[in-house]
C-alpha cells in the first residue's frame, strides 16, 4: 500500500530500531518542539516555526500522504485567523471556545472549496484550488466591516489565559510558546491518528493509484473531500494560533504567496514524513531570517534553493535524511 | 442606467478580455502541447510589460516595445524551457508546477531590484491618447486598438495552426508525441518552440496591458489567477475555449463592476465554480483529458 520510499515507518517491522523510534513519531516530534527555542537564535522564530509548522503539516496531509497538489492552503491558514479574531474581538468569545469554533468555521469552508475542487483531477486541482483561495481573499478584502480588509483585523489581545485554574501570563514569549505547543502537539496526534487508521491507508491508495483504488470499492471521491476537510481544519488551527501570537490577523495571510510558501515549505522538509513539515517550516523561516539581514531580496534566494530542491532533492531535507538512514540500516 | 453606458461597459469587457484571452492562451497551448501548466506565466506576463516599457522608452516608440518585448521574452521562455523544465519530462505532473512556482519568485524579486518595488507608469503611443466618437459613446481609442490587434493575432495564429505545415505537426504532437518521434520529427524542438511561443503570448499580454493598468512587480499574480479562471472555464489546452471564457470573464467583469463594483473580482471566481460543478472539464474540454 505505502510506497517503500514512503516516509513513514507504517508496515516495518517492530525489531528495526529507526523503525521502532518512527512510531514514536509524535512524543519524539513533541520533544524536539519543547527544546526547539534554545536550539533557533530567537524566540520569535521558534514560534513561527511551530506555527507554520502545524499549517505545513495540515497540507501534508493533503499533498504528501494524498498527493494532491493544492495552492490554496492559505484560505484555510487565514481562515483559522480571522474567524479566531472575529470571535474574540467582535463577539467576545472566551479564547478556549473562540479556537474551536474558528476551526469548525474554517473546515466549513474547506467542506465548500473542497466540493468544487475534489471534482477535478490532477492540474487542474491546483489552479482551482488557487482561484478559490483567491475568491477567499477578494472576499475577505471586500468585506471590511468584519475583517478590517487592508489594514487587517486588530483589537483581540489575548492576554492573560487560565487554563485549569491557573494564572498564566500569555504576553510572556516563554508561557506563549509552551502554550501554543500544546495546540501543536494536538494537531500531531490528531494527524498520527488519521495516519495510522485505514482511512490513512485508503488516502495513500488513492495517491498510489487512483484506478486501483476506486476498483478496489474506495469512495475516492469522498476520501479525497474528506482529507481536504481535514487538512483544512489542521492548517486552520495553525491559523487560530497565529492570531493568538500576534493579536493581529494581516490580510496577506490569504494571498497565494502564503499558499506558495505553505508548499515551498513542506517540500524542503520532505513531503510525505511526519516531522519533514517542522524542518521544511524551520528552513524557510531560518533562510529568510539569515539572508534578510544582508539583503531585503531574500524571495530571489529562496526561489532559487526552492528551484534546486525541485530538480535535484525532491524529497526534501527530511525525506532524504530519513532515506539515508533506512538504506544505511539495511546494509548492516 | 441607460443602454449607451452598458454599450460602452460592454466594449471595455471585451478590450480587458482580450488581453485575457491573449495571456490565457500561452497557458491553454503549453498546456496542450507540453502537459505542462506554467506557474510563472504571470510572472512573464509582468516581465513583458516591464520589457515593454524598457524597450519603449528605449527606442523612444511604443511600437518597437510592442514588437519586441514578445520575441525577447518568448526566447528567454525558450532558455526556461531548455535548461530547466527539459529535465522534468517523464517525472511526476506537478514537477514542472513546483519549478515555475520557485522561478516567478526569482524573476518577480529581480524585477524588484532592477526596477524597484513601486509601480510605474505605462505611457499609452501619441497615436492612440484619446477617445473615438462611436456613434453611441466615446470609447478610448487605445482599448479599440488592443481588439483589433488581438483579433488579428488570433488569426494568425488560427491560419499558422490549421493551414501550414508546422501547425499540422504541433497539432499531431499535441495528440501523440511518440508517434511523431516515430515519424522522424524532432518533437522536443516542437516543445521548445510552444513554449517559447506561450510565454511570449504571456508577455504580449503584458505590453498590451501596460497603458490599462500601471506596471508594478506584483501584476503578475493578478493575471496568473484570472489565467487560471479562464483556461478552466475554457477547457485546458482547448484555444476555443480560451478565446470565448476570456471574452466572458472580460464581460461579466466590466458589467458586474457598472452595477456591484465590490463584486468585481469575485464574479469570475464564482463562474468558475459554477462551470465546474456543471461541467468539470470545462466548456470546451474534453472529457477524461483532465489531468
Amino acid at each position: 500500500m505505502t510506497s517503500p520510499s514512503s516516509g513513514e515507518a507504517v508496515a516495518e517491522p517492530a525489531s528495526n530500531g529507526l523503525g521502532w523510534l518512527l512510531e514514536q513519531r509524535v512524543l519524539l516530534s513533541i520533544a524536539v518542539l519543547a527544546v526547539l527555542p534554545w536550539l533557533l537564535p530567537s524566540q520569535a522564530l521558534a514560534v513561527n516555526v511551530l506555527i507554520y509548522g502545524v499549517v505545513v503539516m495540515g497540507y501534508n496531509l493533503l499533498f504528501g500522504y494524498t498527493g494532491l497538489l493544492s495552492f490554496g492552503q492559505a484560505a484555510f491558514f487565514g481562515a483559522g485567523a480571522y474567524f479566531t479574531g472575529i470571535a474574540i474581538g467582535r463577539y467576545g468569545v472566551p479564547w478556549f471556545a473562540a479556537v474551536p469554533i474558528a476551526v469548525l468555521f474554517s473546515t466549513c469552508l474547506a467542506a465548500l472549496i473542497g466540493i468544487v475542487s475534489t471534482r477535478t483531477r490532477g492540474i487542474y486541482f491546483s489552479m482551482v484550488t488557487l482561484a478559490l483561495a483567491q475568491l477567499v481573499y477578494y472576499v475577505a478584502l471586500q468585506a471590511s466591516s468584519f475583517t478590517g480588509g487592508e489594514n487587517g483585523l486588530r483589537g483581540f489581545t489575548v492576554d492573560r489565559i487560565n487554563p485549569f485554574g491557573l494564572q498564566v501570563n500569555f504576553l510572556d514569549p516563554v508561557n506563549k510558546y509552551y502554550v501554543l505547543m500544546a495546540f501543536a502537539a494536538l494537531a500531531m496526534w490528531f494527524q498520527s491518528r488519521i495516519l495510522n487508521s485505514p482511512f490513512g491507508a485508503v488516502i495513500e491508495a488513492v495517491r498510489e493509484n487512483e484506478q486501483r483504488a476506486r476498483a478496489c470499492g474506495y469512495d475516492v471521491e469522498r476520501s479525497k473531500l474528506i482529507v481536504f476537510m481535514l487538512s483544512g481544519a489542521i492548517s486552520s488551527l495553525g491559523g487560530c494560533m497565529l492570531a493568538l501570537h500576534l493579536s493581529i490577523v494581516p490580510l496577506d495571510i490569504l494571498h497565494y504567496q502564503t499558499s506558495g510558501m505553505i508548499v515551498m515549505m513542506v517540500l524542503l522538509g520532505g513531503a510525505r514524513s511526519f516531522f519533514g513539515p517542522f524542518v521544511g517550516a524551520a528552513a524557510f523561516l531560518i533562510l529568510e531570517d539569515v539572508i534578510s539581514v544582508w539583503t531585503p531580496h531574500w524571495q530571489l534566494f529562496v526561489g532559487a534553493i526552492f528551484v534546486l530542491f525541485v530538480l535535484f532533492l525532491p524529497k526534501g531535507i527530511w525525506g532524504t535524511l530519513l532515506d539515508t538512514l533506512r538504506v544505511g540500516k539495511a546494509r548492516s | 442606467m441607460d443602454l449607451s453606458l452598458i454599450i460602452m461597459q460592454l466594449l471595455s469587457g471585451i478590450a480587458l478580455g482580450a488581453v485575457l484571452v491573449i495571456t490565457a492562451l500561452g497557458l491553454t497551448i503549453v498546456f496542450g502541447m507540453l502537459g505542462v501548466v506554467n506557474f510563472a506565466h504571470g510572472a512573464l506576463f509582468m516581465i513583458g510589460a516591464y520589457a515593454g516599457l524598457y524597450l519603449a522608452s528605449l527606442t523612444g516608440s511604443f511600437w518597437w516595445g510592442l514588437l519586441l518585448a514578445p520575441i525577447l521574452i518568448g526566447a528567454f521562455g525558450m532558455l526556461i524551457e531548455f535548461v530547466l523544465i527539459r529535465r522534468l519530462y517523464g517525472r511526476s505532473i506537478d514537477d514542472p508546477l513546483l519549478l515555475t512556482f520557485g522561478l516567478s519568485y526569482i524573476l518577480v524579486e529581480a524585477v524588484r531590484i532592477v526596477f524597484g518595488s513601486d509601480g510605474i507608469p505605462f505611457p499609452t503611443p501619441p497615436q492612440l491618447i484619446g477617445v473615438l466618437d462611436l456613434g453611441v459613446g466615446f470609447f478610448p481609442r487605445y482599448r479599440l486598438f488592443v481588439i483589433a490587434l488581438v483579433a488579428a493575432v488570433l488569426v494568425v495564429l488560427w491560419l499558422a495552426l490549421e493551414k501550414t505545415r508546422i501547425g499540422l505537426i504541433v497539432r499531431a504532437g499535441a495528440r501523440d508525441p511518440t508517434i511523431m518521434q516515430v515519424l522522424g520529427v524532432d518533437i522536443g524542438r516542437v516543445w521548445l518552440a510552444i513554449f517559447g511561443l506561450g510565454v511570449g503570448l504571456a508577455a504580449l499580454g503584458g505590453v498590451l496591458a501596460g497603458p490599462m493598468r500601471s506596471v508594478n512587480p506584483e501584476m503578475g499574480s493578478l493575471v496568473l489567477a484570472e489565467a487560471f479562471v479562464v483556461t478552466v472555464i475554457g477547457g485546458l489546452g482547448s484555444i476555443v475555449g480560451a478565446v470565448v471564457a476570456g471574452l466572458m470573464i472580460g464581460i461579466s467583469i466590466s458589467l458586474v463592476a457598472l452595477f456591484a463594483p465590490e463584486m468585481a473580482t469575485i464574479v469570475m471566481f464564482a463562474l468558475m465554480a459554477v462551470v465546474l460543478l456543471i461541467r468539470p472539464e470545462g466548456l470546451f474540454g474534453v472529457r477524461g483529458r483532465t489531468v
